[in-house]
């Protein structure tokens, strides 16, 4: 197919044309809407800066993203951790290892938002009556400060997507050359040695892929967060995707609400292009 | 060999961790089926006995039969969609070399980077100004959000597909529709399955953007859950009757697909 070919055009006609109209076109809509004092169905002036200006006094959304940036390191190190530890384990030879790697991964296929139901349940319920019955005062009000709703958010995360990270570390896990593991013991290597000094080098490039997988998508988590903890107490557990919802449409602060957004743009695509230098550095490396 | 003892105790951590990652799964059904009362009493053992009367009032009140029809059909055209535009997409920019197409890669391996919360405020102003803000609406964003990832993975696997194909059908007096529609498309088919998975899931358990596009009446099934469960705040025997109900469909899909699921991920993952 060439450039001038009739067909090359048709057959990329439907998906060019999805990607422009939903995507692409409302990015530069939105852009420049974000100068104005736009309300979602017209704009009257230009404003510059001014959205922009605002953001840096909105209280609300700076500790959303304090609480974002918070969230996500925490729950990026304990998925990997979480992930990598799932992964050796059903990589071993016992018995139960698909079973258990079908268990793993099952909470990951269902919505977020159901998921996070389901958790309320636990933290609200059965975590104050096991708190009652063990005397245990820490396990009681939870969801009901920030520091348990944090925490909430980060064992649902957790338990959600370390099954997905698991299946990544798992892909490469298997990648080891069993003979490299049986020339290690043959020279007396113990398995903290083995793991060490051949799994762990040889698992590096996951850690890459899962790291800012994982960094993404806890930055991105709207549906957890509405059903779990719906950003309370008073929206100190609100996450940025939340917070920019809320201003565009419980607010109607339409111009806004998309300067929030822009920024959040401009931040998960920092997080994105650092990912692909370190990918091509890698790859010069190697 | 690895000594038996020590696989045994292995063995065992790993089933109690499976436990622990069931727990609360079994949380959620043990007490669907209790009173309002015995939840309070008991929230950790067996219920006295099983009645379905809390799934009977779930299941009248979600409307599931209208939820599940709901989502079954915007989640099967747009997968169908996507799968077919997409393999179409991926195979005219794999068997054109020139830099137009490479650009076009480019911009569609890009898009994959914009969040959606970043476009979703002028997405839904521009479709209401246009009277789209319905399910054709819908299933056309769908396309254009899910089209990127699967262009880039249809294109990735068109590598394996040999150019002397196109050329023979060619000579047969097939046309480029004809010889992708049935030479090309049935040999894609391991892909298309991987597509259609991460699609499927994706699209499946979407809430956000349904909730923005969607009406009471057309509502998916986390969109009606989301209802739902506003209106049952502290009635956790209803509550918990829903959601076993509204995961139901998810828990026997994965039973009968879970190795082409976790292949499927597995390989949306690391590309």
């Amino acid at each position: 197919m060439r450039n001038r070919d009739l067909s090359f055009w048709l057959f990329l006609a439907p998906v060019l044309l999805g990607l422009t109209l939903v995507v692409i076109v409302p990015l530069i809509y939105g852009t420049v809407y974000s100068f104005t004092d736009w309300n979602g169905l017209k704009a009257t002036k230009f404003l510059g800066f001014e959205n922009y200006l605002n953001l840096f006094h909105d209280k609300e959304f700076l500790d959303s993203i304090v609480f974002t940036v918070g969230f996500s390191i925490v729950s990026v190190v304990l998925l990997n951790i979480l992930g990598l530890g799932l992964a050796i384990l059903v990589t071993r030879k016992i018995k139960s290892n698909n079973f258990l790697r079908t268990i793993f991964f099952m909470p990951n296929l269902i919505g977020g938002l159901i998921l996070g139901f389901i958790w309320q349940f636990i933290f609200v319920s059965v975590f104050s009556d096991i708190g009652e019955a063990l005397k245990v005062d820490a396990l009681q009000g939870w969801l009901s400060t920030t520091s348990t709703g944090f925490w909430g958010l980060v064992i649902l995360t957790c338990w959600q997507m370390a099954g997905y990270i698991m299946i990544i570390y798992i892909a490469y896990l298997q990648n080891i050359p069993n003979e490299l593991i049986e020339a290690a013991k043959i020279d007396g290597a113990n398995s903290w040695q083995r793991f060490r000094n051949i799994t762990f080098p040889l698992v590096a490039p996951a850690f890459t892929v899962s790291m800012f997988l994982t960094l993404s998508s806890s930055f991105k988590i709207y549906d957890q967060n509405l059903s779990l903890t719906n950003g309370g107490p008073f929206e100190s557990t609100q996450m940025v995707a939340m917070e920019i919802v809320k201003t565009a449409f419980s607010a109607n602060e339409m111009a806004y609400g998309q300067a929030k957004a822009v920024v959040f743009f401009i931040i998960v695509s920092i997080i994105a292009l650092t990912q692909v230098y370190y990918n091509k550095k890698r790859e010069v490396d190697m | 060999m690895e000594s038996k003892g020590k696989l045994y105790i292995v063995e065992i951590l790993g089933i109690l961790l499976g436990l622990l990652w069931l727990s609360p799964f079994y949380l959620m059904i043990v007490n669907a089926f209790k009173t309002k009362k015995e939840i309070f009493t008991d929230v950790l053992g067996l219920p006295e006995e099983f009645t379905s009367a809390n799934f009977v009032e779930a299941y009248i009140d979600l409307e599931f039969t209208n939820s599940l029809v709901n989502s079954v059909l915007i989640t099967v055209i747009s997968v169908a969609i996507i799968i077919f535009f997409s393999s179409m997409a991926g195979y005219a920019l794999a068997r054109n070399k020139s830099k137009l197409s490479g650009i076009f890669l480019l911009l569609f391996v890009s898009a994959m980077l914009i969040p959606f919360q970043s476009v979703m405020i002028p997405l839904v102003s521009l479709f209401g100004k246009v009277e789209m803000l319905n399910r054709a609406g819908l299933i056309f964003m769908y396309l254009g959000f899910g089209c990127s990832l699967s262009i880039f993975l249809y294109h990735g696997a068109m590598t394996g597909i040999s150019k002397t194909l196109d050329e023979a059908a060619k000579i047969d007096g097939a046309n480029k529709f004809q010889t992708f529609v049935h030479i090309i498309f049935p040999l894609l088919k391991p892909i298309s399955v991987t597509v259609g998975i991460l699609n499927v899931i994706w699209i499946w358990n979407d809430y956000l953007l349904p909730s923005l596009i969607l009406g009471e009446n057309n509502a998916t099934i986390p969109l009606k859950m989301f209802y739902f469960f506003g209106q049952y705040t502290k009635q956790w025997h209803l509550a918990l009757a829903g959601l076993t109900i509204a995961i139901i469909p998810v828990i026997v899909g994965y039973f009968f697909a879970q190795k082409q699921i976790i292949e499927g991920v597995s390989e949306g993952a690391v590309k």
